[in-house]
């Protein structure tokens, strides 16, 4: 059996890699539907916009639910004090979600005018809310939740909704908000024909260039925010109890493991500098070259987050030593190991098979071609 | 808002959501099974014909399709925010057969469903039938680890209480995936939904005949969905008495609450044709009884005896009781007091801890307690009686219905026109809701049939809950059922405007219109 401390970090890593999974694929049909009303001026080329990504954008969405699921085997404690505490959010979110199956799979069925025009809000809107407070959930990880837990395990909350919109949570929500859309511009302008694709290279350059001065401005920010520290002795191996340890909070302490191993610096910079980069490669139309670097961009950036958090998934404003660690809020040592063995055998199935789908579906959807294509869909 | 608390609200959103999800997700197995068949038959004949059958039920499957999707995603997400308590006590377990359900089967018929559209022309013949059928193995795979876990809150073995995490902890996975229960109810689920797609397709192609539209298309389809849906609905029945069978062993209080059996009876039990179960006097009255069938159904022997309700309400005492102990003793350890002896008592009384958390759920933190409050925690465990009771009846009548209404059409179309039995026809098309009501009632004797538990035995559906607000949860509620409930008006309203158009209209417009119309074609008609 591998041992506890060895499976904990690598469920850390591998919850992050399934966010990163989700941001690189979901993330770019979100940022695709967040800018449909804007990519696509009228029916046909809304329909290449959607054509893009519609095959595909299913699938994608997996990478959220699996990460879902991930949390709820490997991080019970986190799964269930993250969504309950964020009860409104997950809400909307869910909402948002639900808006996009429906609104792909119905929009084309009529030809309505009015139908098809109801239906791109509602996509705009499941793109543009989701990626927003995707990213004001994650930068309330910064901020901790009000939480405590009591004698049997229960988690209390003592904040309302109102609570989470901080704004330096409001700002995070900017920060996610531009990078998908930075990565769903990428990704259009690769996949459509002119004229969606200058106008997708257009809002790509603006994408970056606004997550480029937010992940400056982020950077000060998280510097004069209170973090949190376990500063008595760690036991990575112990069972997940939250409640045994002591944690300090300091101003500056989200950035204390970059001070404590300044390697890990090239994280945050590879993030500022990537996003320079996909700008750079919209505007010189080195479309290939910038959807990698905007993918790169994305994840590093939640690398950057993941990093600073460390050891930290749910920290506690009420009371900060009941917040949640890597150490403490893990599965039992089994159930990691046997969801170790279920992941490395079959995620790689799954990216097999993905490679595939997209290789099936290559090629740039013209949007000359949907205007007198005639489809089953 | 409501009159309501956070522990029925959350309840009832569970619920709602659920069989709104499960309105969606049988027809999606069924069809996409059918779909193979037709596409199959499709590349071995490769009459074009079969291919059309595909594409036209695979637009209806790929509406149905996007409502399964949305609703399910709300699924997923549920237990964290109403059920957090829930989340943290069993996800150890829990989350395992839903993570895997994740990478194994979401994975797979959410990558190959946008394939199964748009690869037609990009895909060689046998290249999509292979897609489809990734489609329906992922779907039906979907369904099996869904049922797992589901199984294992019914029947919660290869589990531990761990006094260091306060929690059930996994101990092993292989007894989680061949509880009898969860692979009982796979079977008999995944067999329902087979019969939910094979009725759909047959009401409407038995509407097709009666309008004399799209004849040869509706014959081959009837005659499809009549030989996949016999056999099916055959196994339904089948598997459902395995079911049974299986939980008699594990839940004999749904047994019994089914049955509305109050007291024991000397073995073979007979079985309730019918009657009425009163559950103020605990009697049931105008019963109908076949000597026998019960024993004979539920132990597959004639000796063995069936606990009815009031006799189990006596178990269910005793082992409050010591539960009460093992839930004290753990108070005490937890406090700090760990010494052998707590952890001896608690050993020993470990077991029924489940049943000291319904009565801590139920009556709350006690100083001391009294018999009473044993005997009505024990009188809790009695679900809704005549709703099991009256469930569960029309379920089986419907399955039986099932059964006869394939068999007579399979007859018909093996033997002669399908077109010249009107009556059949009539009735194929007017049993098209009946699928949806079977399955539904069958969620429900599930579901309700497990009550007071959230974990059978183990824990309480009261304590699972998240500590929200009841506002909350109302208004999260509200919003769900607004939403879901204009999203189906929406759907049904697709449905209807493609079933109308049916195969011929859509050949039409790609004739006349092949300009502007688009997705279908459902423009103008």
């Amino acid at each position: 059996m591998f041992d506890y401390e060895f499976l904990r970090l690598t469920w850390w890593l591998l919850l992050g890699a399934l966010l990163i999974g989700f941001a690189i694929t979901d993330g770019f049909d979100l940022g695709v539907a967040s800018l449909l009303r804007l990519l696509g001026r009228d029916d046909a080329e809304r329909r290449s916009v959607l054509e893009a990504v519609e095959p595909v954008w299913e699938g994608n969405q997996v990478w959220f639910i699996l990460a879902g699921g991930a949390i709820f085997a490997a991080w019970p404690l986190l799964y269930a004090a993250s969504f309950s505490g964020l009860y409104f959010a997950m809400f909307a979110v869910l909402v948002s979600l639900i808006l996009r199956p429906v609104g792909f799979a119905f929009r084309g069925k009529l030809q309505s005018r009015g139908w098809r025009n109801s239906w791109d809000w509602l996509l705009t809107l499941s793109g543009i809310l989701p990626s927003y407070l995707l990213g004001v959930a994650f930068g309330n990880l910064f901020l901790g939740l009000p939480f405590d837990i009591d004698s049997i395990g229960r988690f209390y909350f003592a904040g309302s909704f109102w609570q989470l919109l901080h704004p330096f949570a409001l700002f995070c929500g900017l920060v996610s908000l531009s990078m998908f859309a930075m990565h769903g511009a990428s990704y259009a302008a690769i996949k459509v024909s002119s004229p969606v694709r200058q106008r997708a290279q257009g809002a790509g350059i603006i994408a970056a260039t606004v997550l480029f001065i937010c992940l400056l401005l982020g950077g000060y920010w998280v510097d004069v925010l209170p973090g949190h520290m376990i500063v008595d002795a760690v036991n990575t191996a112990a069972p997940s109890n939250p409640l045994n340890k002591v944690v300090a909070t300091d101003i500056g302490a989200w950035l204390s493991n970059y001070k404590a191993e300044p390697r890990l610096k090239a994280v945050p910079l590879a993030a500022v500098a990537l996003s320079v980069a996909t700008a750079l490669f919209l505007f010189a139309n080195a479309l290939k070259a910038a959807f990698i670097t905007s993918g790169l961009t994305v994840s590093a950036v939640i690398s950057t987050g993941g990093v600073a958090l460390f050891p930290f998934f749910l920290p506690s404003s009420l009371n900060p030593n009941a917040g949640l660690t890597v150490w403490d809020a893990s599965s039992s040592q089994h159930t990691l190991e046997l969801m170790l063995f279920a992941t490395v055998t079959l995620l790689p199935v799954v990216l097999l098979y993905t490679a595939w789908v997209y290789r099936t579906m290559r090629g740039q959807v013209s949007v000359e071609r949907i205007r007198k294509h005639f489809g089953w869909y | 808002m409501f009159d309501l608390d956070v522990v029925e609200l959350s309840r009832l959103q569970f619920a709602v959501t659920a069989l709104y999800h499960f309105l969606f997700v049988p027809l999606t197995i069924g069809l996409s099974m059918l779909m193979v068949i037709m596409e199959a038959t499709y590349v071995m004949t490769r009459k074009k014909i079969w291919q059309d059958m595909t594409k036209f039920w695979g637009t209806l499957f790929g509406i149905n399709f996007a409502m399964g999707v949305a609703t399910g995603i709300t699924m997923e997400f549920q237990f964290g925010t109403n059920w957090a308590y829930y989340s943290h006590y069993v996800g150890d377990i829990f989350g395992v057969p839903l993570a895997i359900e994740g990478l194994m089967a979401f994975f797979l018929e959410s990558t190959f469903v946008g394939l199964f559209f748009f690869g037609w022309n990009r895909l060689s013949q046998l290249g999509h039938l292979l897609v489809t059928c990734l489609v329906a193995i992922g779907s039906n795979l979907s369904a099996l680890w869904i049922l797992i876990a589901n199984g294992w809150m019914q029947n919660p073995v290869g589990a531990a209480f761990n006094l260091d995490t306060m929690r059930m902890e996994l101990t092993s996975i292989s007894e989680v995936f061949f509880n009898p229960v969860a692979q009982a109810k796979f079977v008999h689920t995944v067999a329902a939904s087979y019969v939910t797609g094979a009725v759909f397709v047959l009401a409407i192609s038995a509407w097709y005949m009666l309008k004399g539209r799209n004849v040869a298309f509706a014959k081959r389809s009837f005659a499809v969905a009549a030989s996949f849906g016999l056999a099916s609905s055959l196994s339904v029945v089948v598997l459902g008495d395995e079911s049974g069978y299986v939980a008699t062993e594990h839940q004999k209080m749904k047994v019994a609450a089914i049955e509305a059996m109050w007291n024991t009876e000397l073995a073979p039990a007979g079985f309730t044709l019918f009657g009425f179960p009163d559950v103020e006097t605990r009697e049931t009255h105008a019963e109908i009884k076949i000597p026998a069938l019960l024993g004979l159904i539920a132990t597959r022997s004639l000796d063995e005896t069936l606990p009815g309700i009031n006799d189990l309400v006596l178990e269910a005492e005793g082992r409050i009781g010591s539960g009460v102990m093992a839930y004290s003793a753990l108070q005490r350890i937890r406090a700090g007091e760990d010494t052998p002896m707590l952890r001896d008592i608690f050993e020993y009384h470990q077991e029924n801890l489940g049943y000291g958390l319904l009565l801590i759920a139920q009556k709350g933190e006690l100083e001391e307690i009294t018999w009473s409050d044993i005997h009505e925690t024990a009188l809790s465990t009695i679900p809704n009686v005549p709703l099991l009771f009256w469930s569960f009846r029309i379920m089986v009548v419907l399955g039986l219905f099932f059964i006869a209404l394939f068999a007579a059409s399979f007859w018909v179309s093996a033997t002669y026109n399908p077109m010249r039995s009107l009556g059949l026809l009539r009735l194929a098309f007017w049993s098209l809701p009946l699928p949806w009501v079977a399955a539904e009632l069958g969620w429900i004797v599930a579901e309700v049939g497990r009550q007071p538990w959230a974990i059978e035995g183990i824990l309480p559906t009261a304590l699972g809950v998240s500590s929200v607000s009841a506002n909350h949860v109302a208004g999260s509620l509200l919003g769900f059922v607004l939403l879901y409930t204009g999203l189906l008006l929406v759907d049904v309203f697709l449905m209807r405007r493609y079933i109308k158009l049916g195969p011929d209209g859509i050949a039409q417009q790609q004739k006349t219109h092949p300009q502007t119309a688009v997705a279908g074609g459902i423009s103008h008609v």
